[in-house]
């Protein structure tokens, strides 16, 4: 025979502060568990939709990004001339030769300064790219001293607004337009024209060169090939992984900083439940004993106590995911130590991650209640019942 | 001194149950401690600065460079003593992850204006006397097993091809809050080879840094130098030292909010734990305090009783937990030492480590205390636990 759950349910009740305390603290670790996986998985997104799987990133071999890259005229033209590259509407080659730099701009706000890219594109940059979107003013006239700005640059650095002007290379560049490029990379760029911005800042060579493969599985030839080729210099990555490389190091930073946090939490949490079953055990012995008495089997109490620890987990990670589903309004933005520019992510929640937060509150509350719910399916009956 | 023994005799009425609460707060201050420290290491360059050095980069950002040229212009501005100038290299030892900061630096203005990297003199000599000779602190070239003599390559990521170098010296820091997993070696070295590979960026200077002679002519003497070149190709920004180090750390504020905020959150997980503790404790003594009251006892000794049980439990926790972050904090710096080059634990930490754990003593005695002491005589008699 079974005892029911609303035994279990009816004891947390009774002693609600002592449960408000522990569900709590578990909350917390679940709050922190679930952020955790959120921004992992922000930060993952972010760089995965960065890329499109059939463009191909060419940069200096050597370096590691953009902006350390250098591609000279001649070899852009020789990686042109591939047959690999695909056409586009009018026959012309889908391939953007383009400058990236860092800028130095003041936040709105602070007046702290932080490195903002800032990509000189061609004409076919923008096909090649389906993520970004104009959503306001127009793109820049070519050969002229206008640029756009992605959405999260634009609300975060102070003269990357609409209408706004930016002073750089001894010129003013007008903000004439404002792209949306979703929970990607670009919306942490600044776009202008390649030309206009190479003349800007005296840098006569290209940073890297971005082409749309004519076949998606004609990638691997084309590497070997281009990388042997003696009058380049050059390194061929598919433009996911390389924009996941270029993450690679804020990821582990984060995973490491985050599991390492999430297992000190928990060791906490579980203490916190193991007192409080301990507790609960040791407050209703007598009862334990009149269940026994009554033809309550051990494995039903065992049944009971591992019970009360299960929904003492659920109400504290059903509480800390509720919480947690608020950070998605949040968007961090930081440094990547690799590229050395300001990278906004936001903190992103899946129904995968609701499982697992879901799942670990409840493996602490096993793991809290396991050792007390076997002390008091143990008790001897008599024992049990003389204790008052 | 009876009280006491009242107290711990008390505490420990439950050995399971404070047990596991003292290991729950050692856990909780162990992290804490670990947490401040991380933060503290995050401001190391910041701390590590002078107030007698000022950095010139270009104003546009740090990865435009700016003319050897401008070295005499900059020298001829009141109030600097000394000019140095250096690039930031970016090479990569073999692989990616064996990551540490290496340096093309004009050597003799460059240890003339950091005297905090000391080397032996025979070493600096060396050094000074050969082109391709390099400067590696003590901790990395423990990492590497580099001993004076040997050769070390660098892949370039910023200047191509493989560079290579002979150590010539082996630096260590003046005190522990300088960093030595740095690499230094001949500006002129790199310039050569640019000046054969890349004409174009021979004669570049990532950045200047220049000696002052009185820390209150920083302001002047920046506007002066910021001022010379404003409306040029390329124009400078001049900062001292320390607001040139605090841009890197304001940048990456965010995860520096994170884990302030994260080192707090644990304290919180850890108050409601021992609150817990406390309320359980002080709902089974309710008769015990009842009967204190009958003898005689006022309301504040029974508060003092579950307020020092309370600290008697978190300060056990605090001491052990403060114990354990020292050789915590050694193995860390060891396994992550590329993150955190500087990473000890400062007194201010162990102060906050206590000061956390006082709170967390106090704060969990509160709730249990107002019911104790609220409570009549006669029903607190009546009460079973």
């Amino acid at each position: 025979m079974k005892v029911p759950v609303s035994y279990s349910f009816r004891n947390l009740w009774t002693r609600r502060l002592t449960t408000i305390l522990t569900a709590s603290g578990m909350a917390l670790v679940v709050f922190v568990f679930a952020a955790i996986l959120m921004l992992a998985e922000g930060l993952q997104k972010t760089l995965v939709d960065t890329g499109s799987y059939d463009n191909v990133v060419l940069i200096r071999k050597g370096s590691q990004s953009e902006v350390q890259s250098g591609i000279e005229r001649l070899q852009a033209s020789v990686i042109e001339t591939q047959p690999e590259v695909a056409a586009g509407a009018g026959g012309r080659k889908m391939l953007a030769k383009e400058v990236v730099v860092l800028i130095s701009l003041p936040k709105r706000g602070t007046e702290k300064p932080s490195n903002v890219i800032i990509r000189g594109v061609s004409e076919e940059s923008l096909a090649m790219r389906p993520q970004v979107k104009l959503v306001e003013g127009r793109m820049p006239r070519p050969s002229s001293s206008e640029i756009i700005a992605g959405e999260s640059v634009s609300r975060r650095f102070t003269g990357a607004g609409i209408g706004e002007t930016l002073r750089f290379g001894m010129r003013d560049w007008t903000v004439v337009g404002i792209f949306d490029a979703g929970s990607t990379g670009f919306s942490s760029e600044i776009w202008g024209d390649a030309d206009q911005l190479m003349q800007a800042f005296r840098r006569p060579v290209y940073s890297s060169v971005i082409f749309k493969l004519r076949d998606a599985s004609g990638f691997d030839a084309f590497k070997a090939r281009v990388e042997s080729d003696p009058r380049l210099t050059v390194e061929a990555k598919r433009e996911t992984l390389f924009y996941a490389d270029q993450s690679e190091m804020m990821a582990k930073f984060l995973r490491i900083l985050g599991m390492s946090l999430t297992i000190i939490f928990s060791l906490g949490a579980v203490i916190g439940a193991m007192i409080t079953m301990y507790a609960a055990v040791a407050n209703r012995t007598a009862e334990i004993g009149t269940l026994r008495a009554l033809g309550f089997q051990r494995r039903s109490i065992l049944g009971a106590f591992l019970m009360e620890a299960l929904l003492l987990g659920f109400i504290g990670g059903a509480a800390g995911l509720f919480f947690a589903s608020f950070l998605q309004l949040l968007t961090i933005s930081t440094l990547n130590f690799q590229t050395f520019s300001e990278l906004a992510f936001s903190f992103t929640l899946t129904v995968e991650i609701v499982w697992q937060a879901l799942l670990f509150s409840l493996v602490m509350g096993f793991v809290g209640g396991v050792l007390p719910a076997l002390q008091a399916s143990q008790m001897k009956i008599v024992d049990a019942l003389r204790t008052s | 001194m009876r009280i006491l023994k009242l107290l711990i005799r008390n505490a420990f009425r439950h050995k399971l149950r404070t047990g596991l609460t003292i290991l729950g707060i050692t856990i909780a201050i162990l992290a804490f401690g670990m947490l401040r420290t991380m933060v503290s290491a995050w401001y190391a360059g910041v701390e590590a600065s002078s107030a007698n050095r000022l950095v010139i980069r270009n104003a546009i950002s740090l990865v435009f460079p700016l003319p050897l040229a401008y070295k005499d212009k900059i020298r001829q501005v009141g109030g600097v003593t000394l000019v140095s100038w250096g690039n930031w290299f970016g090479g990569v030892y073999i692989e990616e992850k064996n990551f540490f900061p290496n340096f093309a630096v004009d050597p003799r203005s460059f240890l003339a204006l950091y005297p905090e990297y000391i080397i032996p003199d025979l070493q600096r000599a060396a050094f000074l006397n050969d082109r391709k000779g390099a400067v590696a602190g003590k901790k990395i070239a423990e990492k590497f097993g580099w001993k004076v003599g040997d050769t070390v390559t660098l892949k370039g990521t910023i200047f191509p091809g493989n560079w290579e170098f002979t150590i010539r010296g082996i630096y260590r820091g003046k005190d522990r809050s300088v960093d030595e997993t740095q690499f230094f070696f001949h500006w002129d070295y790199l310039n050569e080879t640019m000046r054969k590979a890349f004409p174009r960026r021979a004669d570049q200077a990532g950045y200047y840094i220049i000696g002052i002679a009185n820390p209150n002519l920083a302001g002047e003497v920046s506007t002066t130098i910021d001022g010379t070149f404003k409306n040029s190709l390329a124009e400078t920004l001049t900062e001292t030292e320390k607001a040139f180090q605090m841009s890197f750390v304001s940048m990456t504020e965010a995860i520096l909010v994170a884990i302030q905020l994260v080192s707090i959150v644990i304290i919180v997980i850890i108050m409601a734990v021992v609150a817990n503790t406390m309320a359980m404790t002080a709902r089974e003594r309710i008769g015990e305090y009842a009967v204190f009251k009958t003898l005689g006892f006022g309301g504040w000794f029974i508060a003092g009783l579950i307020f020092g049980e309370s600290l008697v439990i978190s300060l056990t926790g605090t001491a052990i937990g403060i114990g354990l972050t020292f050789p915590v904090a050694a193995a860390f710096a060891d396994y992550l030492g590329t993150f955190f080059p500087i990473f000890f634990v400062e007194r201010e930490t162990v102060y906050m480590d206590i000061a956390a754990g006082t709170l967390v003593g106090i704060v969990a005695a509160l709730f249990p205390t107002w019911r104790a002491v609220r409570i009549r005589i006669a029903d607190g008699l009546r009460r079973i636990g």
